[in-house]
């Protein structure tokens, strides 16, 4: 019996969101009595040993070249033997990217239950029920996992990264490993910022901004913050800004700690990518944007006006 | 009953028992792309469509918060299956005529509407299996039996469906076929006996090659949205629909219940000329920044 943590690394190192996972999974096995094992899988320059202040006892790694690049199929053949190695009955993805392309196979591969996208602990009293996002994150659904082997893919900024002391023991785990069917032939990583996913603030922009050259103070703002940028997607389609800022219903879906919307209506399929978020904040010339319903916090008036002295304020708090 | 749960959602509810296991027949597979033979025939192409509330549906659930409130509800094709996945295998057919597009639903009779508008954007013949579904892993299964039978070069679903938000069908049918999966594509293109694809990762994007057989994801970048004309719609009423009976497999999850999320407790308004009270509130209050 164990918990098995997928822990996702990128360029040799561990993501927030694995972090989240782990977290997450430590707390799973405390509620079974089982312990929680990690496996990583190529080359890391992060220490493995450090992730177990986050509640992982041991670590399987396959130190392994060929797998620094993802690749689902040949990651789910590797997990599945691991999965055996480690008797593991739970299994816990990060619901990103990569999660969302190989938990899915893996559930597949050994018939255990998936439940994706998932927001909570499991419930363990009566079955195996975990809660999770669904119609876009208008709603929630409880989900009971059949199976004996039970995986669980967990939405990022759902669980909070919990230390609880510790060092992880870390065991190389020889397997084959395939060679990949997808062939790579470059890669375009967006370096030095927050991945939109992952932060923990954002300021997002709408049509109210009038156009490209008004950005410049929303993203004076988020700087002062530490905040990724985002948008609405009619401003993503009339490229003012670049599409993987796009939020909503047909965008990201986000869950950050904080949500500043500026000049944007609210329309539900914006709301659906940002409705997860724990606070949200409207800026917004119209008393009857329909966003003022969805907000905790909310300015009635002019964004040009309103940002900069918000900017000032902020960086006045932080001393900077 | 449980089998009714997920009666409302565009995954449907299977009910798993029909022992059916029915043999589909879509055709020769000789045109296969990667036929030994050699000779480059037409791209066979499986597009997979979901029904699902629209955007704007209200969101409501009856029976204990064991059933979605579908009275009323306007049922449209996922976004995603729509916009990208199947107006990509068009644009593709527009390329190259001899292509064959096939789409497949899940679903109970009152999928059909659905089905047919997707038919109307384009699409040569729709399969729906008769199931109303319990479940991604059965679901997963039937597309997987009708694609194996099928002999499909490529097949496309859409990133996920807007209202049971797994994103995981895709992932599961390329297990089921052992198929490479690419998924979050943002752009496809066929090169020789093989594909291009431009696939999102962590933080960026990456191009990729891969040989047909494919099972591959579509997200936004794909395709342009488009919209039906005339034409399309009187002739999707004449293109073949086959139901088919689902393949015999039990769920691996069933869904218990439903919540809606916790109401807001309004928002609390901070005057125009004083913003720095909202960083205030923001730091002593909320406690985000
Ligand atoms: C199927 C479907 C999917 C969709 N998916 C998405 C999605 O993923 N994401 C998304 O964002 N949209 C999506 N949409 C579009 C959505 O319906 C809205 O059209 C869109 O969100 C509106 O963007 P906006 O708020 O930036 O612009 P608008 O609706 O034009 O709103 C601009 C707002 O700015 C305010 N404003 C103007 N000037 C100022 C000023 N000086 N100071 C302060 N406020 C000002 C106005 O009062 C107004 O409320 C989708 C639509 C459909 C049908
Ligand atoms: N009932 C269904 N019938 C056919 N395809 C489906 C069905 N449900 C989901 N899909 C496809 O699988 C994709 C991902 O669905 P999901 O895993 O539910 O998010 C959708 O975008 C569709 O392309």
């Amino acid at each position: 019996m164990s918990v098995l943590i997928f822990i996702d690394q990128s360029d040799g190192q561990i993501r927030k969101a694995s972090h989240e996972a782990i977290s997450y999974g430590a707390k799973v096995a405390e509620m079974l009595n089982t312990t929680a094992e990690g496996i990583v899988l190529g080359t890391v320059t992060d220490s493995l040993q450090e992730l177990g202040k986050y509640g992982v006892k041991k670590i399987h790694h396959v130190d392994n070249a060929s797998l620094n690049h993802f690749d689902a199929q040949v990651f789910t053949q590797v997990l599945a033997s691991a999965v055996t190695a480690a008797g593991a009955d739970v299994v816990i993805f990060s619901n990103n990217v990569d999660g969302k392309a190989i938990a899915p196979r893996l559930s597949a591969r050994l018939k255990a239950g998936l439940v994706a996208g998932a927001i909570a602990l499991p419930e363990i009293t009566a079955g195996f029920v975990v809660k999770k996002n669904v119609f876009s994150g208008k709603a929630f659904a409880n989900v009971a996992i059949n199976t004996g082997i039970k995986i669980i893919s967990l939405n990022i900024n759902s669980y909070p990264v919990t230390e609880v002391g510790g060092s992880a023991e870390v065991v190389i785990f020889d397997t084959t490993v395939n060679e990949a069917k997808v062939k790579v032939s470059s890669v375009n990583k967006v370096t030095g910022e927050v991945p939109l996913t992952e932060a923990e603030l954002v300021v997002s922009g709408g049509r109210g901004l009038k156009g490209p050259e008004n950005w410049g103070m929303l993203e004076d703002l988020a700087r002062a913050l530490g905040a990724a940028t985002a948008c609405s997607r009619p401003v993503a389609d009339a490229h003012w800004r670049p599409h993987h800022e796009h939020v909503g219903q047909t965008g990201f879906a986000i869950a950050p700690n904080l949500y500043v919307a500026l000049g944007i209506s609210g329309a539900i399929q914006h709301l659906a990518g940002v409705n997860r978020s724990k606070v949200i904040v409207v800026i917004n010339k119209d008393p009857e944007a329909p966003f003022f319903k969805a907000a905790d916090y909310g300015i009635v008036g002019d964004v040009f006006e309103i940002v900069p002295k918000i900017t000032a304020a902020v960086k006045k708090l932080k001393g900077i | 009953g449980q089998q009714d749960v997920l009666a409302g959602l565009g995954h449907g509810a299977v009910s798993g028992r029909t022992n059916q296991n029915s043999a589909v027949h879509l055709g020769s597979t000789s045109d296969h792309v990667l036929d030994v033979v050699g000779v480059a025939g037409a791209v066979k192409i499986l597009v997979c469509i979901s029904k699902t509330p629209d955007t704007t549906a209200k969101i409501a659930f009856t029976d204990n918060n064991t059933k979605f409130a579908a009275g009323g509800v306007q049922w449209i094709i996922n976004p995603y299956d729509e916009w990208y996945a199947l107006v990509r295998a068009i644009e593709l057919k527009e390329k190259d005529p001899s292509t064959i597009i096939h789409l497949i639903t899940v679903g109970a009779a009152d999928a059909e509407p659905v089905i047919r508008k997707a038919l109307a954007l384009g699409g040569d013949e729709a399969i729906r299996v008769n199931s109303s579904g319990s479940d991604s892993f059965t679901i997963a299964s039937q597309i997987a039996g009708v694609a194996k039978e099928g002999g499909y070069d490529l097949i496309f679903t859409g990133k996920e469906t807007i209202d049971y938000n797994g994103a995981s069908i895709g992932g599961m049918v390329a297990e089921l076929l052992d198929l490479p999966y690419v998924s979050l594509a943002t752009k496809f293109d066929l090169a020789g006996a093989g594909a291009s694809i431009v696939r999102e990762i962590e933080g960026g994007e990456e191009v990729c090659q891969v040989a047909l057989p494919v099972v591959v994801s579509c997200q936004k970048g794909m395709a342009e949205q488009r919209i039906p004309n005339m034409k399309g719609i009187m002739g999707a009423r004449t293109k073949p629909l086959k139901a088919v009976e689902p393949v015999a497999v039990d769920a691996l999850t069933s869904i218990v219940s439903f919540e809606l999320p916790p109401a807001k407790a309004g928002v609390k308004l901070v005057p125009a000329d004083n913003p720095e009270e909202l960083v205030r509130l923001l730091h002593d209050e909320a406690k985000v920044i």
